[in-house]
């Protein structure tokens, strides 16, 4: 019988929804009804939170306006020189400091703590240095973007098995075939790690620079509909802006095969 | 150990150290000559010499003080909310598993969401005061404090849980005596990733809304023009952060319990 039993129990058919989806169905339901609720209460000033249907609206004008892919273009041409000129920057010093331990000890400590000061503080400096354009929003991106990948590729030499760089020396291989060959390969997901969040500072480096003085990108549209108190057109950008940066994150992740880690 | 081997050794820790603080100021030597001779403008880059000699200035006329310690009080009202709800959060979330498994990633997500790209719709709705400052470092902080707060919780080692089953704990019991200082550690070194992203934020969300403490303090010295007061200005952040950064690190060493 019991035999019976457990037959009946595994033929059972599963669930169509598992519990966890329906929760997060539910969250976002009541989110949405508390936000609808709000937006038709009148206890806020009107438009701070407009209506779900109106932001729907503002979204789509956004989407199908050609403005708004010149803009993005604009910025996403700057975060990528910005990430291409920080990141390259950073895996070189890295690299450096990963390979001698008394430049390590001597310049390191520095970079770690220099790491995660606000980096918007020094947009005045990149103003004076590079002047109002596209070029002081790339070099506050790059910046920005500089001090994870440092960090993670120095930290990421350090942790190479030895075995691999003997196995190189052994060859005598040239340090240009120990960084292609040996180096980069064996600490993939350090530099990986590094430039996903070498890519999210160097996002709100050059996003934020763009709302304090900029003519062009996304980051000047969001300052620029909150100076007309536009609120539908900003929070539509701002959910844009969101969706990408994650979807940007997730996809240097997987890209980088970080998602194959095996967790221990 | 022979008496040779010891000067060898701090020859061997303090070198790098020196050969370190040596390069940065040969650097600014090496600045201070090219500035002076005008390969560089001073119009774009002060003297060294200049700019450590704003320093007295930023003392007695711009109020460096007052404005240091009016950040350092937004950021422990943003520190007093994020360990308050973001452990709130997270004990809640670790104590009810299908909450934990629905949100976590999403509190995962946040935590690489760009939060200080909304501070122009934090001062519609918070007004350009410092409040929009302090929820800006707060809303930006909770994530660490959140995962941190479950992964302590869910960390706790099972013969520590046991030994308060076996004396027949109540649930708060459990709570206060074994699983809160057992995670206590792994919150703090939330608290201290949440308290590094709130003064970034802070600081970020002054300049850029130009007002408050420090970061106000640069934008006013930048629209001024006050070339070597600007770049003295983000010395003395970059100082307070390197200071606050070193004391949490600290404070977290003197909570982790020795391996």
């Amino acid at each position: 019988m019991a035999e019976t039993g457990r037959l009946i129990r595994a033929a059972a058919p599963a669930p169509l929804l598992s519990p966890v989806t329906l929760l997060r169905v539910a969250i976002i339901l009541v989110l949405l009804a508390v936000w609808e609720f709000l937006a038709h209460s009148g206890w806020l000033y009107r438009d701070v939170v407009p209506s779900l249907l109106t932001i729907g609206h503002a979204l789509y004008g956004l989407l199908s306006s050609s403005g708004y892919y010149f803009n993005l273009g604009v910025t996403a041409g700057e975060i990528g020189l910005a990430l291409t000129i920080g990141g390259l920057s950073g895996l070189a010093v890295g690299l450096l400091l990963g390979v001698s331990p008394f430049l390590s000890k001597a310049y390191e400590p520095y970079l770690y703590y220099l790491g995660p000061t606000p980096k918007i503080i020094f947009f005045p400096i990149m103003i004076m240095w590079f002047g109002l354009g596209v070029e002081s929003k790339i070099a506050l991106g790059a910046l920005s973007c500089f001090f994870p990948v440092v960090l993670s590729v120095a930290a990421g030499m350090r942790q190479i098995d030895r075995v691999l760089i003997r196995v190189g020396q052994s060859f005598r291989a040239s340090p240009w075939q120990m960084i292609v060959k040996i180096y980069l390969p064996a600490m993939r997901h350090p530099v990986i790690n590094g430039i996903r969040l070498g890519l999210g500072f160097a996002l709100i480096g050059t996003l934020l620079a763009e709302t304090k003085l900029s003519n062009k990108g996304i980051g000047f549209l969001i300052i620029q509909a909150y100076s007309v108190f536009d609120m539908p057109r900003m929070y539509a950008m701002l959910i844009v802006l969101f969706v990408l940066a994650i979807g940007a994150n997730a996809l240097v992740g997987r890209l980088g095969g970080l998602h194959s880690i095996k967790r221990t | 150990m022979t008496a040779a081997a010891l000067p060898r050794r701090a020859s061997e820790t303090y070198l790098p150290q020196l050969v370190g603080l040596g390069s940065l100021v040969i650097s600014l030597l090496i600045a201070e000559v090219i500035i002076r001779i005008g390969w560089i403008s001073q119009y774009i880059v002060p003297p060294p010499s200049e700019i450590a000699g704003s320093f007295v200035r930023l003392f007695l006329e711009e109020h460096i003080v007052y404005r240091f310690f009016y950040t350092s009080g937004e950021c422990l009202i943003a520190g007093v909310m994020i360990t308050f709800f973001g452990i709130g959060i997270g004990v809640l979330m670790q104590r009810f598993k299908l909450l934990q498994q629905a949100c976590e990633t999403w509190v995962a997500a946040l935590a690489s969401a760009p939060f200080v790209l909304m501070y122009p719709l934090f001062m519609v709705i918070f007004g350009r005061n410092a409040w929009t400052i302090i929820m800006m470092g707060f809303v930006s902080a909770l994530p660490p404090v959140i995962l941190k707060t479950i992964e302590g919780i869910s960390g706790t080692r099972k013969v520590l849980v046991n030994v308060g089953r076996s004396f027949n704990l109540t649930g708060t019991q459990q709570f206060w005596k074994i699983l809160f200082p057992a995670a206590l550690p792994t919150i703090f070194v939330g608290i201290r990733l949440g308290l590094i992203f709130a003064l970034i934020n802070i600081v970020g969300t002054e300049f850029l809304i130009n007002f408050g403490g420090l970061g106000q303090l640069i934008e006013d010295l930048a629209e001024r023009y006050d070339l070597a007061g600007t770049y003295a200005a983000i010395c003395f952040v970059i100082l307070v952060s390197v200071l606050f950064f070193m004391a949490l690190e600290k404070a977290e060493r003197w909570l982790r319990p020795v391996d």
